[in-house]
């Protein structure tokens, strides 16, 4: 039985902090204590302990460091307490995109900190294969508060696969994430995030990424299975001229899932360029699809996209794209879709012989594919597998 | 090989085809005529099975089975295939997709693009940005992988130039074994506005439909020069 009552949506954060006890309190875990059921839940999000195809590993399971390594010089890996310690308390980039004091989950992060990780490329360094990062929690009814800060110093390319998970059989969880992410002159950062939550799990990440000239951001948001509540709104500013910043997501809600995402791009940068692209299915779960997009320089480019598939009678999907232009010379558009799979969508495939489920179920595949134009093969092959993971036991 | 007695049919509570009858015997290849709006597309809708198309009268017999009320996939599957005039973009599904879906997952697909030099848009995503002539080749070419014993063509010539009339065209012929004079198994029944098509595949017998009905068959040539010399005001005066 959940010892945590399933029937919280109506409490206030104070309230919902207050159900959970501190991951410092649980078990850290070493990475030669995961079991087998442990590693297929890491693999199904994104996290392979056994690929040869990533650079490094950050596994945080609890509030412990379970694994930190990387084999490549160019790239500094370590855990944040670390990092805070070898320099100087990270004054520079702690709490500088995100304020501590936003909400209460931002301040229980300031004060109680568990761990998190502190990626760093030097300058000029450019690695195809990624780095992974699995914040992991094992145990009943923990609150894990993590803040990762990760800087891509200037011409630098670096691609992370970040698997946030928790057991198959836990009951509860709570996992905040305070993440700020600096993209330096000519920087190039990509970054995929596949969520593998409990069904009874709550998710507060609180991002803040700028983006200097010339600078790249790339997000992929994977969430295909149930979760209780997710609330996140990643905020990008580009800040530099020509910068880009682009967000794609995959959002799947089961029944009983309410998750609340979005993204936010703040174009400061003189000819910057915003994409964000969400494809949301409700499965009977609510799903809240935001995009909000501040054209302030000129020249700049900006564009929205939204679809919503309805797969049952019941659940929510509620698209709220916003566009807000400060200077006239702007290029801001938007478009949102929300609706059943169409029939002759269906009946197309029925035609070349597939019944009415399989014709379904190619659709739906095809509406999650996510596909993210101008990746290296290699770094596109290990989201492509990442995410034919995610989606086996659909 | 397909038998249509009296058969009646209304869209959206609207009567389209009213009282059709035709017969089309293996191996053969039949043109349908008529203007616009006359319920051409309706009858190959219809005979495909798909929803909206309801049979208040009538029967369609393929393969001696009874189909009229036959789920798609399963006429699919007993060997109709249908090029859409319109069809969907499926947004994530590439043509590679739809070709294994076509050919029950074997690789004939490929191999068949490769030999209609349409191997670029195996990744693509089916239909999407995809030209008249590029949705008419994709059409086709799932037709070939599903590889149907009767072919239905919804005007496969509108939108094509010149130049890809010819590939199309060879690619209907293939589809119904025209090289093949003795012993031809597949049947077929086109749409077709402009008759072009009769340039590069011909045809055994042609209809003229005219409000729901048909006014006329026969030998698809002599109907077509009638039609281009007197219109089909001149079809409807022969049935009065």
């Amino acid at each position: 039985m959940p010892s945590i009552d399933t029937n919280s949506a109506n409490l206030s954060d104070k309230e919902l902090l207050q159900q959970f006890k501190p991951a410092s309190e649980a078990e850290a875990v070493d990475v030669n204590q995961l079991d087998e059921e442990d590693k297929l839940r890491l693999k199904q999000s994104g996290v392979d302990l056994e690929s040869a195809n990533r650079i490094g590993t950050f596994l945080q399971t609890n509030c412990g460091v379970s694994k930190c390594d990387c084999s490549i010089k160019g790239v500094e890996l370590l855990p944040i307490t670390e990092a805070m310690k070898k320099y100087n308390g990270l004054e520079e980039y702690r709490w500088k995109l995100v304020d501590p004091n936003k909400d209460e989950f931002t301040r229980e992060t300031a004060e109680h900190l568990d761990n998190g990780y502190f990626i760093r490329a030097l300058p000029g360094e450019k690695v195809v294969y990624p780095v992974q990062a699995c914040l992991y929690i094992r145990s009943d009814d923990v609150a894990q508060r993590v803040h990762n800060i990760v800087v891509a110093e200037e011409g630098s390319e670096l691609h992370i696969i970040t698997g946030c998970a928790t057991h198959p059989n836990l009951t509860s969880g709570l996992h905040i994430g305070v993440s700020e992410f600096y993209i330096k002159k000519g920087a190039t950062l990509i970054f995929t995030m596949v969520h593998n939550w409990g069904e009874n799990v709550y998710v507060r990440p609180r991002t803040g990424i700028r983006v200097e000239d010339e600078g790249v951001f790339v997000s992929n948001y994977v969430s295909l299975k149930g979760v209780k509540s997710v609330q996140a709104f990643p905020t990008a500013t580009l800040a530099g001229k020509n910068s880009t910043a682009r967000f794609n997501s995959v959002i799947v809600a089961p029944e009983g899932s309410d998750i609340d995402t979005g993204s936010r791009v703040i174009l400061e940068g003189e000819g910057s360029k915003a994409e964000i692209i969400s494809r949301t299915i409700s499965y009977g779960g609510r799903v809240v699809a935001r995009g909000h997009l501040v054209g302030k320089a000129k020249n700049i480019k900006a564009h929205l996209e939204c679809q919503g598939l309805m797969l049952t009678e019941t659940g929510v999907i509620h698209a709220i794209p916003e566009l807000e232009a400060h200077v006239a010379d702007v290029d801001m558009s938007h478009e949102a879709a929300v609706g059943r799979i169409a029939k002759d969508e269906i009946e197309y495939l029925m035609a070349r012989g597939l019944d009415e489920e399989e014709a379904t179920s190619t659709i739906v595949r095809g509406f999650l594919n996510v596909k993210i134009d101008g990746l290296p093969k290699e770094l596109d092959d290990e989201i492509q597998k990442a995410v034919a993971e995610c989606q086996k036991g659909m | 090989m397909l038998k249509i007695e009296d058969l009646w049919v209304d869209v959206h509570g609207k009567e389209v085809l009213r009282g059709i009858n035709m017969e089309i015997g293996q191996g053969e290849t039949h043109c349908l005529f008529g203007k616009n709006g006359s319920g051409k597309t309706t009858l190959l809708m219809t005979l495909m099975g798909f929803d909206g198309y309801r049979v208040k009268h009538g029967k369609i017999t393929f393969k001696g089975e009874d189909i009229t009320n036959m789920p798609v996939h399963e006429r699919a599957k007993l060997g109709i295939g249908m090029a859409f005039q319109r069809p969907p973009t499926l947004r994530g599904v590439k043509l590679r997709n739809m070709l294994a879906v076509a050919s029950g997952n074997d690789d004939t697909g490929g191999q068949l693009a490769a030999f209609y030099g349409f191997e670029r848009f195996l990744d693509r995503e089916v239909n999407y940005g995809f030209s008249g002539g590029e949705i008419k080749k994709s059409e086709l070419l799932q037709l070939l992988a599903q590889d149907p014993d009767l072919t239905l063509l919804d005007e496969p010539e509108s939108g094509v130039d010149i130049e890809n009339l010819n590939v199309i065209g060879d690619m209907i012929r293939k589809l119904l074994q025209k090289d093949i004079h003795r012993g031809r198994k597949k049947s077929g029944l086109i749409i077709t506005h402009t008759g072009f098509i009769l340039n590069y595949v011909t045809a055994d017998k042609g209809h003229v439909m005219l409000n729901g009905q048909i006014y006329c068959s026969g030998n698809p040539l002599e109907i077509f020069e009638g039609i281009q010399k007197y219109g089909y005001q001149e079809c409807a005066k022969c049935r009065l």
